[in-house]
């Protein structure tokens, strides 16, 4: 398998760790009156879809860059993949 | 007072050189470095102070620049700078000056080892070592892989040499690895 690094072009996917569910980057808010819920959803709860899936990658062989991969997880055919910081940004710029 | 002497990576007193089918690894314990990582929102301020620093632009992603002083790339935002041991022994306080508040610079020079892979026909002993594409790393490339298990990073320095910095620490066995490589073609 090939993941094609926005910064470096096609690499192996050795290089890469799979980290979880893209998900994790949206850390609920502690001060919210339904935190302990929102944590409880955000620490267990993941869908498990057969097809796209977002999902963190780390390129620990490589520029230790976080990736936010889509995957399908039927083919494995990877359609995108962005710098996870670059998604982040894009979130918490105002609409 | 005390009285020590100063050894290589490899715990010699002077740098260690061999020399196999034409190709000559050489340990260069006679480089400082440290990192610069801009913080948020400084980015463009960092970019140009390390442009100040190496005389050129700030190289991009997977490459190196500059020269007595130069710069590679490591990361969004952050570079390795390396510059003669002679003359930038404290590297840290020098590139804090340039930098200013608006970068960690970071000194990393007792945590890397540099070792200096030159000769005619060097790619096939760099296929040997790591999984990057060698033949279309052209001088002035610059990026990390693994060898051997070690997180390195590659610079290709000039035409004929790589440089290959690897964790201090391990320096004994990146050592190994590489005359090994360079020796399979015997």
């Amino acid at each position: 398998m090939i993941i094609d690094h926005p910064l470096f072009g096609p690499r192996d996917a050795s290089e890469f760790v799979y980290l979880g569910d893209a998900s994790l980057m949206d850390r609920p808010d502690w001060k919210s009156e339904t935190a302990a819920q929102d944590f409880h959803a955000y620490a267990y709860l993941r869908d498990n879809p057969a097809g796209p899936h977002r999902e963190l990658w780390f390129h620990e062989g490589g520029d230790r860059s976080w990736l936010v991969i889509t995957r399908d997880t039927v083919t494995h055919e990877i359609t995108r993949v962005e710098l996870a910081r670059d998604v982040a940004r894009k979130q918490r710029a105002p609409q | 007072m005390h009285d020590l002497t100063p050894i290589t990576a490899l715990g010699g007193s002077a740098a260690r050189s061999d020399t196999i089918a034409g190709l000559t690894l050489t340990e260069r314990p006679d480089v400082a470095l440290a990192s610069v990582a801009a913080r948020l929102g400084q980015e463009t301020a960092t970019r140009a102070a390390v442009g100040t620093l190496i005389g050129t632009e700030a190289p991009g992603p997977g490459h190196l620049a500059g020269g007595e002083v130069r710069a590679f790339w490591i990361g969004p935002d952050q570079w390795m700078i390396e510059a003669p041991f002679a003359t930038h022994e404290n590297i840290a306080t020098i590139l804090r000056a340039v930098t200013g508040p608006a970068a960690s610079v970071t000194e990393q020079t007792d945590a890397w080892t540099r070792f200096d892979l030159s000769g005619e026909d060097l790619v096939p002993v760099l296929e040997l070592l790591s999984n990057l594409d060698h033949r279309r790393m052209a001088s002035g490339h610059a990026t990390r892989t693994t060898i051997h298990h070690l997180g390195c990073y590659l610079v290709r320095s000039a035409a004929n040499t790589a440089s290959i910095y690897g964790p201090r620490a391990s320096a004994g066995s990146l050592h190994h690895a590489i005359l090994g490589a360079m020796g399979a073609g015997l």
